[in-house]
């Protein structure tokens, strides 16, 4: 119990990276079953950390860093980021300088054909999770809806409607 | 073979790199990519657009986040690993001291019920962004029975059975592969 939870954040965010076939946002699913099954947090709180990170500037996988944060401070978030890109990030560089040699080869376009509709699966599938976390009422299904229809049907920023979602739920509307 | 080399600038220094990246982490909102283009191709002109793509879809075939990936490889390409260092570190300085800020106040006022209701709209209205991009990336594979078979089973593999990703995708994606070559 005393343990440093370092080194378990390290390994598994270096895991989760090696996975993350669809981008972060494919990696929800297996990052809210892993903090919780190490007690970490429970599935609104990890809810809450990924909705911080979207609103946050920069790339969506923030959540890693938010995730060590709230496990560990500071050395916790630090940690969870590193190990989340460094391993990725070297296998890249080394790959990057061999690219050239492959980059028309016929497996590539079979590979990404088999891998696309599984990142449509695992993206679905943080949605879904998400929502289970976020949804505790009718007016929140609702927003879940607007949110959704607004986004597919308009070029509205998405931080507007994140705003707009705090903003409603601050004022007690939801 | 394109003569893209002439309309593109010559190499950024280390500190260029650094800062370009530096540019596009402040400013990402919802989503570096578009951002990361526009710098790279059209304002500094790192990259041609033909090359930006070629770049971008090696990283997106590679695990670990798109644009991570992207800074390394294009800070590696000019300057070693010292570059990808300066790139990733650019990218990455100051969305992650931003969210940290943002988890401190989260973490510290959570128990005031006007912050805990603002961060319960604020995750409904994060799930709905979620759900609206699994929508869109659907969409090209509607029409393909099988890829919509192989998205439907990952979906209830992950979000109903939670399995764990590695056995799903150690399953899935080679039988996805085998069914979905003829539509490569």
């Amino acid at each position: 119990m005393s343990a440093s939870p370092l080194p378990s954040l390290a390994g598994i965010f270096a895991e989760l990276s090696m996975l993350a076939v669809g981008g972060a946002n494919a990696l929800v699913p297996e990052m809210q079953r892993q903090v919780q099954a190490q007690g970490w947090m429970d599935p609104s709180e990890f809810a809450a950390l990924f909705a911080l990170a979207q609103a946050a500037p920069g790339p969506n996988m923030l959540v890693v860093t938010l995730v060590g944060w709230q496990v560990a401070g500071l050395p916790g978030a630090l940690t969870a980021t590193g190990a989340f890109v460094v391993p990725t990030g070297i296998l890249t560089y080394v790959v990057a300088g061999v690219w050239q040699r492959f980059r028309a080869a016929a497996w590539r376009r079979v590979v990404q054909a088999g891998l696309t509709p599984v990142t449509v699966g695992l993206i679905m599938a943080a949605g879904v999770l998400l929502c289970r976390a976020a949804i505790d009422d009718g007016r929140k299904l609702v927003l879940v809806i607007a949110v959704t229809v607004t986004l597919l049907l308009t070029r509205l920023h998405p931080l507007w409607l994140l705003g707009a979602g705090a903003a409603l739920g601050a004022a007690g509307l939801l | 073979m394109t003569d893209s080399a002439t309309d593109t600038a010559p190499p950024p220094s280390l500190a260029v790199l650094f800062t370009g990246f530096l540019s596009v982490g402040l400013l990402g909102f919802g989503g570096v990519l578009p951002l990361a283009r526009r710098m790279i191709v059209e304002r500094r002109r790192w990259l041609s657009s033909a090359e930006f793509t070629d770049l971008l879809s090696l990283c997106q075939f590679l695990p670990g986040a798109n644009i991570v990936n992207l800074s390394v490889a294009l800070g590696g390409r000019w300057h070693g690993p010292v570059g990808s260092v300066a790139a990733l570190a650019g990218l990455l300085a100051a969305p992650v001291v931003v969210v940290i800020a943002l988890g401190a106040v989260y973490l510290r006022w959570r128990g005031v019920p006007v912050v805990a209701h603002g961060f319960a709209g604020l995750s409904a209205a994060a799930s709905g962004l979620v759900l609206a991009t699994a929508i869109r990336i659907a969409g090209p594979i509607r029409r393909r029975p099988r890829a919509v078979l192989v998205a439907a089973v990952s979906l209830a593999a992950l979000a109903l059975l939670r399995l764990p990703l590695l056995w799903v995708l150690l399953v899935l994606v080679p039988a996805s592969i085998a069914l979905n070559r003829e539509d490569s």
